[in-house]
């Protein structure tokens, strides 16, 4: 039986998300692997120039649900949509695929509930077996790799995380732009939007910086930020942090670099006690030099390093420092 | 006002892990477990409005015997009542299967406002508390950075979004609020907290007390099988540089210098 793969496309400010090409990406790859096709989702006002930029992709069809009660994202009315979409679709999906964005946790688990479905947040890969699609997602904050199985033949729900498939490797072709049948009256927004704002005031800029020393939770405390200071002085480099020395007030918030704080692209990035988390690899993995020190040898900071040491980093820096120095006087 | 909010124990985020002999999770013995991050952000919000606008928090927690030391810290922290969900039944759930019976609680409770965390630190699955909010017919909102509880029965949430941004927001009660770590500064417990909470009930409820069948929750209710855990392979990552501190300094400069050339 012929499977049929959607895939949720996130927009942003009317034109495809980053994020919305990676999901074509794996929403294709997953529609091959199950033995199937593919179809891309549209949700929002004004859609027009993302449908079109959409149906440049070889996929089924592109379907789109645009009404003005969709122009500000809430879960209310964009589960709502959803819901009626795959209930009243000629051929029900077997599989949503979304990007993981901020926007697609919000909602997309509570589609899932109201479609009875399962729910596979974060995959970063996924592979036949004989009963059903494998999925990897990371646990334990990225330390370990879970491969999970959905369970029955019903329809499975899978977020992919950011940068697990290329945005450049999605097959172009030609599909149809065609609307949803949507009774928008049983639509409602479940928010009163208020505005947005930038958080911190983001006096610091670092986007543009050549090296970083980045700190994470394993330095210990507020008051054991020396070494930090010293190496970034010896470097040249400015300081930016993990999210965990942010929410505890160690450095202010404008230091943060992550999915929910900066993106950074150093020539030199070194990663001091920051374990690794997803959330901040998204924003260091353009740095062309990364070194990681951290005391767990299998902290996944490793796995994007191109040098790792392990050890205390206060027993570290100071020498590195010095050696820092020496190096730039001679 | 009565408020409820959802913890899980997880392994402390600094400890070794090692993989069970059977491959399907991480080794339990011997690990240190602690109140999820987001969770303990979650408790100190309901405890600070509980104060403010006065009302009782309640507090709720799925899993084995263990998690009783997970309730007692949050008794101690000032929460009124704990409810553990220690029934064998409960275990091995998916988000969904595990959200199905904190909604079956919350509402036996019948509770103004359900706190959770964002993402646990263990199964990351970052749903849960979704999940819950779909059973009741509630709003909810996830990644909260600010919430303020109105008169009149309405919220003012702060939501995170990508790249430095939050995106402000208003939504009626009853409604499942999922916290980001960093949105407040958790309290300690005084050693007179911890002395109360000893005497503080902890209600363990089975499935059919919370209307639910022994199917319905837990492994048996999920729709996510966890077939094995690994580290990633170590194959692609970094180039691990040995000896003492001053070795591996002298090395690592070397190679800035001459390999990668950003020094």
């Amino acid at each position: 039986m012929s499977r049929t793969v959607w895939i949720l496309l996130q927009l942003r400010d009317g034109k495809l998300h980053r994020m919305a090409r990676e999901a074509i990406t794996a929403g294709q790859a997953l529609a091959t692997a199950v033995g199937g096709r593919a179809s891309a989702v549209i949700v929002g006002h004004e859609t027009d120039a993302a449908s079109q930029e959409a149906a440049a992709f070889d996929l089924d069809a592109v379907w789109v649900a645009d009404d003005a009660k969709l122009a500000a994202y809430t879960p209310g009315a964009f589960v709502g949509t959803l819901v009626q979409a795959v209930r009243g679709a000629e051929v029900a999906p077997d599989y949503l695929v979304a990007p993981h964005t901020y926007q697609s946790v919000d909602f997309v688990p509570r589609l899932g509930q109201q479609l009875d479905a399962a729910v596979v947040p974060e995959a970063v890969s996924f592979e036949a077996a004989d009963d059903g699609m494998v999925f990897r997602r990371p646990i334990m904050g990225g330390k370990l790799q879970a491969r999970v199985r959905t369970r029955g033949e019903g329809l499975a729900v899978v977020t992919v995380q950011s940068g697990a498939f290329s945005a450049s490797d999605a097959t172009a072709g030609s599909a149809d732009v065609r609307a949803l049948s949507i009774d928008f009256s049983t639509v409602a927004a479940d928010r009163e939007i208020l505005g947005v704002e930038q958080v911190g005031g983001d006096q610091v800029d670092l986007s543009k910086a050549d090296i970083v020393v980045a700190v994470g939770r394993g330095v210990g405390g507020e008051d054991k930020m020396q070494p930090i200071h010293d190496l970034a002085e010896a470097l040249g480099a400015d300081i930016g942090a993990s999210r965990p020395v942010i929410d505890n007030g160690w450095l202010p918030r404008d230091r943060q670099i992550g999915s929910s704080g900066q993106t950074v692209a150093p020539k030199l990035y070194v990663a001091a006690g920051i374990s690794g988390a997803i959330q901040h690899l998204v924003g260091m993995k353009s740095a062309s030099c990364v070194v990681a020190i951290n005391k767990d040898a299998s902290a996944p900071i490793f796995s994007v390093a191109q040098y790792g040491l392990v050890g205390d980093l206060h027993e570290i820096l100071p020498v590195l420092t010095e050696a820092v120095k020496a190096a730039k006087a001679s | 006002m009565k408020i409820a909010v959802c913890i899980k124990q997880v392994p402390d985020t600094e400890a070794r892990l090692r993989v069970r002999k059977d491959g399907r999770w991480v080794e339990e013995e011997d690990l240190p477990f602690v109140i999820n991050e987001s969770d303990n952000y979650a408790l100190e919000e309901a405890l600070a409005i509980a104060e403010q606008r006065g009302g009782e928090v309640v507090v709720i927690s799925l899993g084995p015997a263990r998690v009783k030391d997970a309730l007692r810290k949050a008794l101690a922290l000032g929460a009124k009542r704990a409810i553990h969900l220690a029934d064998a039944a409960f275990d091995g759930g998916d988000a969904a299967a595990t959200a199905r019976a904190l909604a079956a609680v919350i509402e036996r409770e019948g509770c103004d406002l359900v706190l959770t965390g964002s993402q646990s630190d263990d199964a990351g699955w970052g749903s849960t508390g979704s999940i819950v909010a779909g059973h009741l017919d509630w709003p909810h909102a996830w990644l909260v950075m600010g919430l303020e509880v109105e008169d009149g029965g309405s919220a003012k949430v702060t939501r995170e979004m990508e790249s430095g941004m939050n995106e402000v927001f208003r939504l009626q009660l009853p409604a499942v609020i999922e916290v980001q770590a960093g949105i407040n500064h958790p309290r300690y417990a005084s050693l007179k907290g911890i002395m109360q909470a000893k005497r503080k009930p902890i209600d363990t409820p089975t499935p059919a007390e919370i209307g639910l069948s022994a199917d319905g929750v837990g492994a048996a209710g999920s729709k996510i099988e966890v077939l094995d855990v690994a580290f990633p392979s170590s194959g692609e990552g970094a180039e691990m540089i040995e000896g003492d501190a001053a070795a591996m300094v002298a090395t690592l400069v070397e190679k800035l210098q001459r390999e990668a050339r950003v020094l």
